[in-house]
């Protein structure tokens, strides 16, 4: 067991899996040489070559079919868009082209491809640098979406992803390449589909992912101190969705806060409140909330786009708000 | 050229022309339906290009590619099955006209997108050239595609990694309905090619002989040296672009005089000037009859696909 960044952690994922498997390649724009802008692809280029590491040219809507294209035909291409933000140029590739490609076909074929990415707000990277477009992806079928927020769970993750028969979305957060975790020695997958509970509580549930599972981490020790029992379930993978877990979670809870990054409006939060209001309506004992992102584009100034995504404070008051309800 | 490949060819132009009249009159009764996009008039191109491949070739075909999947040696009764939507059909169903597949002849598979398969193509070639293979992939696409952002991207990355694809424009003069002189000031799309550092050629799109005769070369180049060739084949539709689609924006004389350069009567002179004897060629149009004859019966009592089934199947999804 070594403690090691998420970056490295998701580095390590790809070094083991390129080394299992010689159909698994890297390519992307600036992700060979230069290995990658958070360096999760340092190294793959020296060790692997160029055959299966290379730069493409920025024409992400090909190069991201191109590695659909790849993988119909037999290697498994790991393909990195530096920025969410630059994914909706590869919008028909992924899901007109990529994501229906298994159902068009009768089932006739398979496009086992990952596409790495990584959104959320930085500092101060503006309206086209920031966003958190899960949802977008969230809503087409034939498309599976991952988004850890530890370094256990995104090396693990990341391996089960290359190692899927489906085409999968893996969304990083430019806000966890730095932080730190426990990552086992040697080969482990955590399998898609299925949700962490990374804080045991009784009272309150939340349901969460990615960078925000940190932010509930913390407000749960606030509440703590204030005698409110918190459980914090992180989904990890949106897609499969693990609705046994949230649904099981609440049974002991009776309340329910659901917090992401992305805006609130058309958000996964609100699809995961239906969810709940349709198959556990009984089980609640107060209202719910949702807790996310402004609605609106990312400003600039570092002081307004701290406005825009939820805060600890912020977690801390919704989840007083449905105590005290 | 040998004349039992002349006869083939003209034996598979004429399959793909009885098909798709046999489709067309299958629409008007009903048991066809959505859209359906004829390649009336443009055989010569599937043709004379799948006769130049090995079987282990790929194609990517386009939402216009009933053509491309008969050349490249489909079952006839599948395909019509799959336009009715038929259990049987290659896709069971889920595809139809405009998404035939059959990936066990590496036919990657029809598209609605214009353009939408070209970047597939490439990552196709990238497969092929990665696992060491010697097969060439043949990216079909029409007029229209050659102003979409992916024709240029995905020819340059094909450029840029030497990959063994072929890039066919099958250049009809209408996207829909824009003429090809309102949407490029080039007279050949091959030009396209210089802007890549790629080798580009403009071919007859009616004579299968002589886009045969050409793309051997091509293809032997693509196997060897690998990385890309741009080729432009020129025909024109002999109807709308779709079935229910008149047409009415070509000019009837511009009509007149591609008909005479109909690609299938082209293949049958050939062979007649060649010495064929007319009741060789009367034997291989009633024994094309006969193939179409027996995939309309096929399709037509064929089930359709299971409600259950498919609610399961989607229920994973």
């Amino acid at each position: 067991m070594a403690i090691i960044k998420y970056r490295k952690a998701l580095n390590q994922a790809l070094f083991e899996e390129m080394t299992r498997d010689p159909m698994v390649l890297c390519f992307g724009a600036g992700i060979a040489e230069r290995g990658g802008s958070y360096k999760v692809t340092e190294g793959l280029l020296e060790q692997f070559g160029s055959k299966r590491v290379f730069d493409t040219p920025l024409s992400e809507a090909s190069f991201v079919g191109m590695a659909g294209g790849a993988a119909i035909a037999g290697v498994k291409p790991v393909v990195e868009i530096l920025f969410v933000d630059f994914t909706l140029l590869v919008m028909d590739q992924l899901i007109n082209q990529i994501a229906k490609y298994n159902f068009m076909t009768g089932g006739q074929g398979k496009a086992p491809m990952v596409l790495r990415t990584q959104g959320g707000v930085g500092n101060g990277l503006a309206g086209q640098h920031s966003q958190s477009l899960e949802a977008l992806f969230y809503h087409i079928p034939g498309l599976k979406l991952v988004m850890p927020a530890t370094p256990y769970d995104a090396k693990g993750l990341l391996k089960a992803s290359i190692r899927d028969d489906s085409p999968v979305l893996f969304i990083e957060n430019k806000k966890l390449y730095l932080t730190e975790g426990e990552v086992p020695d040697g080969d482990y997958i955590v399998p898609l589909g299925k949700a962490d509970v990374k804080r045991s509580g009784s009272d309150v549930t939340i349901i969460t992912y990615s960078y925000m599972v940190l932010e509930c981490l913390a407000a749960a020790k606030v509440l703590e101190e204030k005698g409110i029992s918190v459980e914090v379930i992180d989904l990890r993978t949106l897609q499969p969705l693990d609705e046994e877990s949230i649904l099981q979670s609440l049974d002991k809870t009776g309340r329910l806060v659901v917090v992401h990054e992305a805006p609130v409006r058309g958000g996964i939060g609100g699809d995961i409140i239906s969810t709940v209001l349709e198959k556990a309506f009984y089980s609640l004992e107060a209202p719910v909330k949702r807790i996310g992102g402004k609605n609106t584009t990312i400003p600039f100034n570092i002081n307004l786009e701290k406005l825009c995504i939820p805060s600890v404070e912020d977690i801390v008051d919704g989840v007083m708000e449905v105590m005290n309800s | 050229m040998e004349l039992d490949l002349i006869k083939g060819m003209f034996e598979t132009a004429l399959t793909i022309r009885r098909f798709e009249e046999a489709a067309i009159d299958q629409y008007r009764q009903g048991r066809i339906y959505g859209y359906l996009h004829p390649y009336l008039g443009e055989e010569a191109i599937a043709t004379g290009v799948i006769s130049a491949l090995r079987p282990d070739d790929y194609i990517v075909s386009t939402h216009r590619g009933h053509g491309h999947a008969i050349a490249k040696g489909h079952d006839i009764k599948l395909m019509l099955a799959e336009l009715m939507g038929k259990e049987s059909g290659y896709c069971h169903g889920r595809g139809g006209s405009m998404h035939v597949a059959n990936l066990a002849q590496n036919n990657l598979g029809a598209n609605g997108i214009v353009g939408g398969g070209i970047p597939l193509a490439t990552g196709a070639g990238l497969a092929v050239k990665y696992k060491g293979g010697d097969q060439v992939v043949i990216c079909f696409f029409g007029d229209g595609a050659i102003n979409q952002g992916v024709f240029h991207e995905s020819i340059n990355l094909a450029a840029i990694y030497k990959l063994p694809v072929i890039f066919v424009v099958e250049n009809n003069h209408y996207a829909v309905s824009t003429r090809i002189q309102d949407s490029t000031l080039i007279p050949n799309l091959s030009q396209r090619a210089d802007g890549f550092g790629i080798p580009g050629i403009s071919l007859d799109g009616n004579d299968a002989v002589v886009i045969h005769e050409e793309m051997v070369k091509v293809v032997a180049r693509t196997r060897q040296v690998q990385g890309p060739t741009l080729v432009e084949c020129k025909t024109y539709r002999h109807g709308g672009h779709h079935i229910n689609d008149p047409g009415a924006y070509m000019p009837e004389e511009e009509m007149k005089y591609w008909k005479s350069k109909d690609p299938v009567l082209v293949l049958r002179k050939r062979l007649a000037d060649e010495g064929v004897a007319e009741h060789e060629l009367k034997e291989i149009e009633q024994r094309v009859e006969a193939k179409i004859e027996e995939a309309v019966a096929f399709a037509i009592n064929s089930p359709e696909p299971s409600k259950e089934a498919f609610l399961a199947e989607i229920s994973v999804l």
